[in-house]
């Protein structure tokens, strides 16, 4: 996730430049929240901003960890004709800052029954018409908080690659950045997921191990090892998480 | 041919229709390029050439989707080796497309600089130094039709093709690549597998276009007159370059035979179709069951299954 790296590097160069001030001294930056100027602290996320602010955030806050999309922010920076986008809770705030949360695009899902669709162009062109009237402006993709390559997959779909679709698509978080600022008013996310289910429905590989794990887990070949762990400390529990064999 | 030994690389663009509908058109195109020694790369990333929105020459926006194809080009030739700065499409309506947006920016460096200035996620900027080719273009220049004659292993005896133009290969001149009145290279590459064209009055008659979505009626008037002129000359098929072409031509045929009892049925090919037969490529790159009115009983009645 570009947004995470970003904001990584930030707080080290914050921290240098901090040099050897006390952590009690924190370093305060102008913001614009929503047209209302603030002074936060220099090393806030935007989510963390807003509510050292005073706002409270309702609708605009779900997991905290950059995977819900419910966060979805719009801003600029001084002297910078770009509209940037980023998840509130992943992007450090920066001096002179002005943003806005988008916590909700309105936006028509198209009800289908996944058997009756076919994973190729014939489900897009019946369920997310719209699709195509993508002028390939490639304003998704500038948009996408995320770093994906939106008009990459809304191009895959005009052609019925729905493979392609799901893996450009994989890691959407449908914040709705894309399909706000799309000039064709297309409703990439959505189809998106469509197209992950046609994937997972037609054309994923065969798992044979997946039933395998299910019939010795009704068997109960696991029951022993489940009672060991559901009396454990929560400290314990995440001791033995992070020491364990990783893939 | 440049090189009889080193396999020549040519960056290939196949288009969205190709990708879908007309499959045939992809799989033959690439197959008999094969034949010919000339290694195709579709570029690995590529979006619909922008056809319709790119029709309109005074909004920049609309020339983003090609010119974006263009960087794409560049990309793919930066990074292979014996690649030219160029690419082929065999899709009449994406050369088209591509071919007249890159005209234009090409006159237009103000335009060019506000799509670059749009593309600022591309570092590689459009200078208009990419060239559009279509593959007829390519054959004709490039392989010439005498070197694509000795690879013929099947050569098309007896059969009898109208070649169909339509208008986006010659239209407007500027684009064209052969004359606008008479083009004659779709003829020379008939003649190159072995077949005999046929000289018919409608060749680059528009069929209609765009109309089919809700004036069918308007394609059936001109499928019956573009086929019946093919008719008139004896014709076995017509060969076409253009997907909706293909689809106006072929599949609006039972339209046109409602309109006109005396219509007759006529196959209708990709020109790659038949270079691939002509090659000696399989069933799998020549996909007939794409096509609408089958086009074995007339191969057959030529000798040619
Ligand atoms: S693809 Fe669109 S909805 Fe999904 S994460 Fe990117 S901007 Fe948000
Ligand atoms: S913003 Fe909309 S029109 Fe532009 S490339 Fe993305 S999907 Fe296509
Ligand atoms: S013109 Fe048609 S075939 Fe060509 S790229 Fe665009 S949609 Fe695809
Ligand atoms: S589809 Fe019609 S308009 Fe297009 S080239 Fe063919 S004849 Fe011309
Ligand atoms: S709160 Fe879930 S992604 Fe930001």
């Amino acid at each position: 996730m570009t947004s995470v790296a970003a904001g990584v590097t930030r707080n080290l160069s914050i921290s240098q430049a901090d040099g050897g001030r006390s952590k009690s001294e924190q370093r305060l930056i102008p913001i614009s929240i929503m047209g209302k100027a603030y002074q936060v602290p220099a090393d806030a996320t935007i989510m963390g901003a807003i509510e050292y602010a005073g706002h409270q955030i309702v609708r605009g806050a779900g997991c905290r960890e950059g995977y819900c999309g419910a966060c979805a922010t719009l801003y600029r920076l001084p002297g910078d004709y770009k509209i940037h986008t980023g998840l509130a809770c992943m992007t450090m705030v920066e001096e002179g800052m002005t943003l806005a949360q988008i916590p909700y695009v309105p936006a028509e899902k198209s009800i289908y029954d996944i058997e009756e669709l076919k994973p190729n162009v014939s489900a897009i062109q019946q369920m997310y018409p719209s699709v195509f009237r993508c002028v390939a402006c490639n304003t998704c993709t500038k948009s996408c908080p995320q770093g994906l390559q939106v008009m990459d997959y809304v191009q895959a779909a005009k052609r019925g690659d729905i493979a392609a679709v799901m893996d450009l698509s994989f890691d959407c978080v449908v914040c709705g950045l894309c399909m706000l600022r799309c000039p064709a008013e297309i409703t990439q996310p959505l189809m998106g997921i469509m197209a992950k289910r046609l994937y997972g429905r037609y054309l994923r590989k065969d798992s044979p191990e997946l039933a395998e794990r299910v019939k010795a887990v009704e068997s109960g070949a696991y029951d022993a090892e489940y009672a060991k762990l559901m009396p454990m400390s929560r400290e314990a529990l995440s001791k033995l998480y992070y020491a364990r064999d990783s893939e | 041919m440049g090189n009889e030994n080193k396999p020549m690389k040519l960056a290939y663009y196949p288009g969205c229709t190709l990708k879908n509908q007309a499959t045939n058109f992809d799989v033959s195109t690439v197959s008999s390029m094969a034949k010919l020694d000339v290694e195709v790369e579709e570029l690995d990333r590529w979006n619909c050439c922008g056809t319709v929105h790119a029709l309109d020459s005074d909004n920049v926006m609309n020339r983003v989707a090609p010119i974006t194809n263009m960087i794409r080009v560049k990309e793919a030739q930066a990074r292979t080796e014996g690649m030219a700065s160029e690419f082929m499409t065999s899709c009449a309506m994406c050369y088209n497309t591509l071919k007249r947006a890159n005209i234009d920016v090409r006159q237009r460096a103000d335009a060019l600089a506000t799509i670059n200035d749009l593309l600022y996620l591309d570092e590689t900027k459009y200078e208009g130094d990419v060239e559009v080719l279509h593959l007829l273009e390519y054959l004709r220049d490039r392989v010439g039709f005498d070197n694509l004659a000795k690879k013929v292993t099947k050569p098309l005896e007896g059969l009898r093709v109208a070649c169909y133009y339509g208008c986006l290969l010659v239209r407007p001149k500027e684009v064209a690549f052969d004359d606008v009145e008479n083009p004659m290279v779709m003829e020379n590459l008939i003649a190159a597998l072995g077949a005999t064209p046929v000289d018919f009055s409608h060749k680059t008659e528009c069929c209609g276009a765009y109309q089919t979505v809700d004036k069918p009626e308007i394609i059936a008037d001109r499928t019956d007159k573009i086929m019946g002129s093919a008719h008139e000359e004896q014709a076995d098929l017509v060969v076409v370059s253009c997907p909706l072409c293909a689809f106006n031509l072929d599949y609006r045929q039972d339209d046109a035979k409602r309109l006109n009892p005396d219509f007759r049925n006529m196959p209708v090919l990709y020109f790659t179709q038949l270079m691939a037969l002509a090659f000696g490529c399989d069933e799998s790159a020549l996909r007939f069951d794409l096509q609408h009115i089958d086009p074995l009983p007339a191969l057959k009645a030529r000798g040619l299954d």
